[in-house]
């Protein structure tokens, strides 16, 4: 399965997607923001990063990249969409997702290795966890407080929509504890911790084995490769 | 472009013109106004430096001639007060140190070949001065400057560390610099992409009004891809791209890093630069694709002194000759002055020199990332730098006056007329703990201090993880990458000062942080290679601190012979004081090692149940200088602990020589705190208990158990073996006859370390203990 890591200008985390397709199995295709071709992928990722510094609203400018177009009408048809961090809040400015991103409610950038709990094992990117499993990834950003009105937080857990939950500690003032969430068809998925810093044993989250041994952010890339393979 | 005159010099001027004048300071007419009255005093030049500029072009200097003069000849950038010292470490190498020495000193950062086709560059760099006035802006612009330091020499940026002194803790002035210092490092490498992999964070009353900001960076590259900046080639391009040049940071160097701080005198913050580092982040990617094509031959980023700096270096290190039209320097500010040009520290730029038929090619990358790029001019064959404004010529000087023959000086050096009483004043007659519930206090007192305690409230704010190499970082003893993705080679750097050693005895103080910083580096798994140092002291014209930086260099130098490792390359930082008390001196020694195989890289605590605990090295009475002494008493004084560089090279083999056989899975290097400190840290890093007993260690050492607990002997580490290992381990110690002690074993089911016939303390007593300071003086630590 080809998958386009797609490169704005501020992007950081786009090599470690490919990355983390290539373990998964997968073949990672090197997109760039400018282009409007998409290469024939199967599948997009937009990775995590400070796009244009992020100087304005998170991900805003990135979020009218020429390559947005294409990204758009290719998930309004379908095509699985992993938004990352930055991703993430692209996706929203996109009008893909709901609900938007702003300062972590503790004012400071935070690195730390978090819990979440996946709320729906359905969507393209998490058929390879099951509901109310509790993973652990990296969780970076300056941003990632997670809002929305009241009846879009009531419709999208109404919907099942709420893909991912933090556990134990909400670290950026998420609404309703909110880490990640996807469109109604279960294809676009943004969420703001890095399942791809949790994919290779040695550079992950410590674990009670072995000392950064974590890879519970695999998951992610082997549902959608797994997916196409079951459709296929 | 403007052509337009500057219309009104608001900002300091260097006097071109003025008021009463328009006509510009040029090269002609400054040859036939002799009697013109100039700056220089206000640019930081003494008065006979100011007679040597006119010597050595036979006439007074342009006013821009005397801007580059000023900044280029500051301390900061000619190291006039340090370079005869420097020039030991040279002179102290073997072919063994050379061995592995692709490029030494004196280039933007020094090169180590490390493998397989694979080279490290890597470099620390204060940014002290600015990070007291501005801390946010100082701190980010520091973790800039460094990282294209290794940029230009073809390298990608794979990590950052940073050594970090702020005042005391609870001083009220102290929130300010941390949080600025912290959120800066955090936006400025967070953005640009860079995983932070360790440093140092250090409190004390002496760095109150001076903090120390030391920044490192660490790249990777092919052989091939090396490249050194200089302008060869006549005819080639001179090409200034990156950010637009501004008025921040004029003055920079020559004023801020090359004078003490005034109380009370007038503020500096317009000398701070300003960071950007998305257009940093658009660069470096531009720059390795501008490598990877083969479009440039050399680039030379603009840091200290700018444009002044970047041209006549360029121009000294390749065939002498350079010529420029300054009016086509892309301005954010069209009322810039010619010298406020060649002064500006703006940062985010970078000059190359490009082969005019790569020209097209080099427009192209630059477009392709929103880089906005100007020609400048081109390399001559003529020996001289020349720089036009307006169509007239400013500038007209042979470079390498510029920026490589600058003044020298030896300055006067005087023994410390204090220093006798300090080292006589030994901690050994304090009081010591005698109960088990006395030691069970200073125990908790000691790592409940700020030196001791947790730095999570700062590495929280750094991004770890980005690029999916790192093998190690804070809290463990060195931070480590992995180079090669198929192989598994790997780099581990550790950073380590101590300056309350060094106040002590400078001598040994460089030693003993140089063995630190070599010691953290081996119990990762990694083989030491190589050395950065940032030398931090107060002023050159105070005779006692010029003793302590030259008993610095001399340690420091003699050490590196003596282990075997070349200094590669660092940064000399003076002026810092408070008024007229200087810092303690505070040399930071970065150690770089290799390890072929990250896989076998040792954590610095245990996470397996029942494995024995050892320790390696000798245990004496040695608490002068100690943490003990200064937390528990208040106390500096006496001579630091012994260092014994031999023993600690074969003390790196040993361990070097267990992680290839697999024998010990975790190692943790005992410092300040001694054996308390480092028992601490194994059992806090993954939560894991330990029965120790202290009776061996302090009966044949014939010192008490608080001595054993707290003296910071040198050349030892705590490791722990699994059991089915322990003949082996046994005898690979007995055959290297390094000394080794059986002090105990890792305990999964108590959730405490248990001192036997001491104390017991529960691991979340402990980690709460150890997580307060920073927590209690900046704010809550997310999610604990």
């Amino acid at each position: 399965m080809r998958i386009g890591v797609i490169t704005f200008p501020g992007s950081l985390d786009d090599r470690d997607a490919q990355r983390a397709v290539r373990i998964a199995g997968g073949e990672p295709v090197a997109l760039w923001h400018g282009s409007h071709d998409l290469e024939g992928v199967d599948a997009l990722i937009l990775p995590g990063g400070f796009s244009y510094g992020d100087y304005l609203r998170c991900g805003a400018i990135a979020s009218l990249s020429p390559i947005m177009t294409e990204v758009v009408a290719a998930a309004n048809a379908g095509m699985p969409v992993l938004g990352i961090c930055n991703g993430f809040q692209m996706l929203t400015e996109a009008g893909l997702l709901e609900g938007g991103l702003i300062r972590n409610d503790h004012g400071g950038f935070i690195c730390r290795d978090q819990v979440l709990r996946i709320e729906n094992a359905s969507t393209d990117w998490t058929g390879e966890f099951s509901a109310g499993e509790e993973i652990t990834i990296p969780l970076k950003n300056g941003e990632g407080g997670f809002i929305a009105s009241d009846e879009t937080l009531d419709r999208l857990e109404g919907e099942g929509r709420v893909v991912f939950r933090y556990v134990g500690v909400n670290p950026n003032g998420s609404l309703r504890d909110i880490a990640g969430i996807s469109n109604e068809r279960g294809n676009v998925v943004g969420l703001m911790p890095h399942p791809e810093h949790a994919v290779e044993p040695g550079f992950g989250p410590d674990t009670a084995a072995a000392m950064r041994s974590g890879v519970d952010g695999l998951g992610f890339f082997t549902s959608v490769i797994r997916r196409a393979l079951v459709e296929a | 472009m403007t052509t337009e005159a500057p219309a009104n010099t608001a900002a300091p001027s260097t006097g071109s013109g003025g008021a009463a004048t328009a006509v510009l300071d040029t090269v002609e007419v400054a040859a036939t106004t002799p009697e013109k009255e100039q700056p220089y005093a206000a640019l930081g030049l003494k008065p006979d430096e100011y007679e040597r500029i006119r010597n050595i072009l036979g006439r007074r200097p342009t006013s821009a001639e005397l801007a580059m003069y000023s900044v280029m000849w500051s301390e900061h950038c000619s190291y006039k007060s340090s370079k005869i010292y420097l020039r030991q470490f040279g002179k102290k190498v073997t072919p063994e140190m050379k061995k592995n020495l692709m490029v030494g000193m004196g280039e933007n950062a020094g090169v180590i070949d490390v493998g397989e086709g694979w080279a490290v560059t890597f470099k620390i760099e204060s940014h002290n001065h600015p990070s007291y006035i501005e801390p946010f802006q100082g701190a980010a612009t520091g973790v800039g400057g460094i990282v294209r330091d290794i940029i230009s020499m073809g390298a990608r940026p794979v990590a950052v560390m940073d050594a970090l002194r702020f005042g005391a803790i609870d001083h009220p002035d102290t929130a300010r610099v941390v949080h600025g210092v912290v959120s800066g490092i955090s936006f400025y490498g967070n953005c640009l992409g860079l995983p932070n992999i360790g440093g140092e964070t250090w409190f004390d009353s002496v760095y109150q009004a001076n903090p120390l900001v030391n920044a490192l960076a660490v790249g990777v590259m092919r052989h091939e891809d090396l490249h050194l900046a200089n302008a060869k080639g006549a005819g080639n391009k001179v090409v200034l791209f990156g950010a637009r040049t501004g008025g921040d940071g004029i003055g920079g160097a020559s004023i801020l890093a090359s004078d003490s701080f005034d109380e009370g005198g007038p503020t500096k913050r317009p000398a701070v630069q300003v960071g950007d580092p998305f257009a940093e982040k658009v660069l470096i990617e531009c720059c390795l694709e501008l490598f990877a094509g083969d479009l440039v031959e050399g680039i030379q980023d603009l840091g200290a002194a700018g444009i002044s700096c970047a041209t006549s270096e360029l121009a000294s290190n390749g065939d002498g000759g350079m010529a420029i039209v300054l009016d086509d320097v892309l301005l954010r500010d069209p009322t810039l002055t010619p010298e406020e040009i060649l002064m500006s520290e703006s940062q985010e730029r970078m000059m190359a020199i490009v082969r005019p038929e790569k020209l097209d090619g080099f427009l192209e990358v630059v477009k392709k990332w929103d880089v906005e790029t100007s020609v400048l001019g081109e390399v001559t064959d003529t020996g001289r730098l020349s720089i036009m404004w307006h169509g007239q010529e400013i500038v007209n000087v042979d470079p390498r006056t510029v920026a490589v023959d600058g003044p020298v000086y030896e300055r006067p050096v005087a023994y410390p007329t204090w220093i006798d009483a300090l080292q006589a004043d030994t901690a050994a007659k304090l009081d010591r703990p005698a109960t088990p519930d006395e030691i069970r206090a200073q125990f908790l007192q000691l790592i409940g201090s700020a030196n001791q305690a947790d730095a999570a409230w700062v590495t929280n704010q750094y991004d770890k993880y980005v690029l999916g190499n790192t093998a190690l970082s804070y809290p463990d003893d060195a931070g480590m990458v992995r180079v090669d993705e198929e192989s598994g080679l790997g780099v581990a750097i550790a950073t380590d000062a101590n300056g309350r050693y060094s106040q002590l005895d400078p001598r040994q103080g460089a030693k003993l942080a140089l063995a630190e910083a070599y010691r953290n580096v081996a119990v990762s798994g990694a083989v030491p290679a190589a050395v950065s140092d940032c030398l931090n002291f107060g002023s050159p014209e105070n005779p006692e601190v010029m003793w302590q930086f030259s008993e610095t260099v001399e340690g420091l130098s003699d050490g590196c012979l003596e282990l075997g490792i070349p200094v590669t390359g660092g940064n000399v930082s003076f002026y810092n004081q408070t008024g007229d008390v200087p810092i303690h001196p505070t040399p930071v020694i970065a150690v770089l090692g290799v390890i072929d195989d990250i896989a076998r890289r040792i954590p610095s605590g245990w996470q397996d149940d029942g494995h024995n605990i050892y320790l390696l090295g000798d245990t004496a009475l040695e608490l002068d200088g100690s943490a003990w002494a200064g937390v528990v008493h208040g106390h500096l004084g006496g001579r630091p602990p012994a260092v014994d560089l031999a023993g600690e090279k074969r003390l790196a083999e040993l361990l070097n020589a267990a992680a290839i056989e697999g024998l010990i899975d975790s190692a943790h290097d005992l410092s300040d705190g001694g054996l308390a400190i480092a028992l601490a840290e194994a059992v806090g890093r993954f939560g894991l208990g330990a029965r120790v007993v202290l009776d061996e260690v302090a009966g044949d050492a014939g010192i008490d158990l608080a001595t054993a607990l707290f003296s910071e002997s040198t050349g030892r580490v705590i490791v722990t073996v699994p059991r089915e290992d322990d003949v082996k381990f046994r005898g690979l110690c007995e055959g290297r006859d390094y000394p080794v002690r059986r002090i105990g074993v890792t305990d999964a089911t108590s959730g405490a370390l248990e001192v036997q016939g001491l104390f017991t303390v529960s691991i979340d007593e402990l980690r709460g203990i150890n997580r307060a300071p920073l927590a209690d003086a900046f704010g809550p630590i997310v999610g604990y």
